[in-house]
């Protein structure tokens, strides 16, 4: 708790910081519009204002600053304008309105959940076929490993397009990607938790005489369940991030990713930044959310949270 | 059918092969180690080779490995160009400026026990969200060749470095430091000297995760405008033009790139932080 005063104020810096910057960015732009609507601008032609700076423009026209922070079509909006943006688009419009932030929300992270389940489940299968099987351990864990230096990323929308001519379209596309991305993380982080246990505590269970899927059940699974929520937490943001991209260059008409790219084409800044900030806060609810399920379950396992 | 029959026994011979491997007398030989991923992989190429021609796969939906390659051989000129508009101008500058930018940040945060506290849970939590988002407002800003390529890379490589090294930084013990007092060492004799190298192990696992990052962001961010050349630029038009061979070379190359980059932060690593228990 005690990190909650120096956490604000880093967040109130970068906030100052956007307010300072929001001035130069748009300096330009509300100039050409403050001479359009036949006010007097210092440097009087469009040319000679783009041979200046944005702070000295501000400095030769003090009152139009605060125009910059009010401008419609901004190349950095003004935080408040986001804000608003934010709030018009999630709390004013009916959820089901193609304008609601909440439904374009829900059709980013209907495929996130749906490929995060399948990616971690198969990861989890795998992970348990690494650990029993030396083959499988000698063959696939080096590739799991490589393959995480790939950036797989990047193919996201080609993706799309070859399951959607394939005729696979609606949710499932996108699910294959958000799987693929959370899948490998929760592979290396579950081989390394089922691998977890000493050789004190297996070999205790081989005084017991327990099985071997006794040994799995009341050691192996249990001591890597850290190790689990770790890779949930970083397969979750990865698999929203590859939703995303899915939906950017895709001519996806629903969606955060889709509401980014339509607000940058249609020239309105103000969607994409919403957009942006709404991605931003689904992801932040999604690590959040397993960060709390992570501590109530370590704590009623006798673990202690990290 | 002959091809999808030889398919299945290549599998099975090599899987087979593989288990006399491993669980063979030699199996801790470092050969061995190597050669049992090698079979793995070369098998399913093999594997995909034969199920693309026996089924007569589309080459639209999945090329054969053999077109990919030839494509490789034959387009190397563009393909080297893309490279290096993509991952020596875009990546690459974008990584060691959002390095660079992340190290010095955390050191001057490091100086004060107040802006540890803020920085750390704001850049953990930046480091999670979908910074490639921003690719697009980077591209209208700063134009469409390598800069804003650059600018993108660097701000998704900055967080976890950040994070990484400001975490570093406060991995030496009280007994380190007090050491350090006892020579009459100052801040910056004991921040060269002790807690930078103790803080290397964490440096390197945040460059690391940033290799990745900054490939992915230089790619992505060609998506949304970039000149004729670059890697991005070409998977997404040689898309359109059904070429799907050359979107694999591309793939190919990016995955050789991305693996080259994270090898050689690893070798780095293992050369800075020999002293370090995982490394020994």
């Amino acid at each position: 708790m005690k990190s909650v005063v120096p956490v604000l104020s880093v967040i109130a810096a970068i906030i100052g910081f956007w307010l300072l910057a929001v001035i130069p960015m748009n300096m330009h732009l509300v100039a050409d519009q403050a001479q359009r609507d036949g006010a007097v601008v210092m440097p009087d032609t469009p040319i000679a204002r783009q041979e200046v700076s944005g702070i000295a423009l501000a400095v030769k026209n003090p009152d139009l600053i605060p125009l910059t922070y009010d401008f419609n079509r901004p190349r950095l909006p003004a935080p408040q304008q986001v804000a608003k943006e934010m709030y018009d688009t999630i709390i004013g419009q009916r959820i089901t309105s193609k304008r609601s932030l909440v439904y374009h929300g829900w059709v980013t992270l209907a495929p996130t959940l749906l490929g995060f389940v399948i990616g971690t489940g198969l990861g989890v299968l795998l992970a348990v076929g690494i650990v029993y099987s030396r083959v499988m351990d000698r063959s696939v864990m080096p590739w799991a490993i490589v393959s995480q230096t790939i950036p797989i990323l990047a193919l996201a929308p080609m993706v799309i397009v070859v399951l959607g001519s394939m005729g696979v379209q609606g949710l499932f596309p996108k699910s294959i990607i958000a799987a693929y991305l959370s899948f490998f993380p929760v592979v290396v982080g579950m081989v390394k938790g089922l691998r977890s246990p000493d050789a004190m505590q297996l070999d205790l269970l081989r005084t017991y005489n327990a099985s071997k899927s006794q040994g799995f059940w009341s050691l192996r699974l249990p001591a890597s369940a850290p190790y689990l929520f770790a890779s949930f937490k970083i397969g979750i943001s990865a698999s929203l991030v590859g939703t995303i991209v899915a939906e950017l260059p895709t001519g996806a008409r629903a969606g955060f990713g889709a509401r980014m790219l339509v607000g940058d084409q249609y020239g309105q800044p103000l969607v994409s930044w919403a957009a942006l900030f709404a991605a931003a806060l689904t992801a932040a609810a999604l690590v959040g959310l397993f960060g709390l399920i992570e501590r109530i379950t370590l704590r009623r396992m006798g673990m202690q949270a990290t | 059918m002959m091809m999808v029959v030889l398919a299945c026994v290549l599998w099975a011979l090599g899987w087979w092969l593989n288990v006399r491997l491993a669980n063979g007398p030699g199996s801790e030989q470092m050969a061995v180690k190597l050669a049992i991923p090698l079979i793995f992989g070369i098998t399913i190429l093999i594997v995909w080779e034969l199920l693309v021609r026996g089924f007569g796969v589309n080459p639209v939906i999945l090329p054969a490995p053999s077109s990919v390659i030839s494509r490789m051989s034959g387009e190397g000129a563009i393909l080297w160009a893309d490279f290096r508009q993509t991952i020596l101008k875009g990546a690459l500058s974008g990584y060691v400026i959002g390095a660079g930018a992340a190290l010095v940040v955390a050191v001057i945060a490091d100086r004060s026990d107040f802006l540890t506290r803020g920085i750390l849970p704001v850049g953990s939590f930046m480091a999670a969200l979908p910074i490639v988002g921003t690719a697009p407002i980077f591209v209208k800003w700063l134009g469409s060749d390598w800069e804003s390529k650059a600018a993108v890379v660097a701000v998704m490589v900055f967080f976890p470095i950040l994070v990484n090294t400001v975490a570093g930084l406060k991995d030496t013990t009280v007994m380190q430091r007090d050491l350090m007092r006892t020579y009459g060492a100052g801040y910056w004799p004991t921040l060269l000297k002790l807690r930078l190298p103790a803080a290397m192990p964490f440096i390197f696992n945040g460059l690391k995760i940033g290799t990745t990052l900054a490939l992915i962001g230089a790619i992505v961010a060609e998506f949304f405008g970039s000149p004729t050349v670059g890697m991005g630029f070409r998977i997404s038009t040689s898309f359109g033009q059904l070429a799907l061979d050359m979107v694999w070379a591309e793939i190919v190359v990016a995955a050789l790139a991305g693996s080259a980059l994270y090898g050689l932060m690893t070798l780095a690593e293992k050369r800075v932080t020999f002293w370090h228990p995982s490394q020994r």
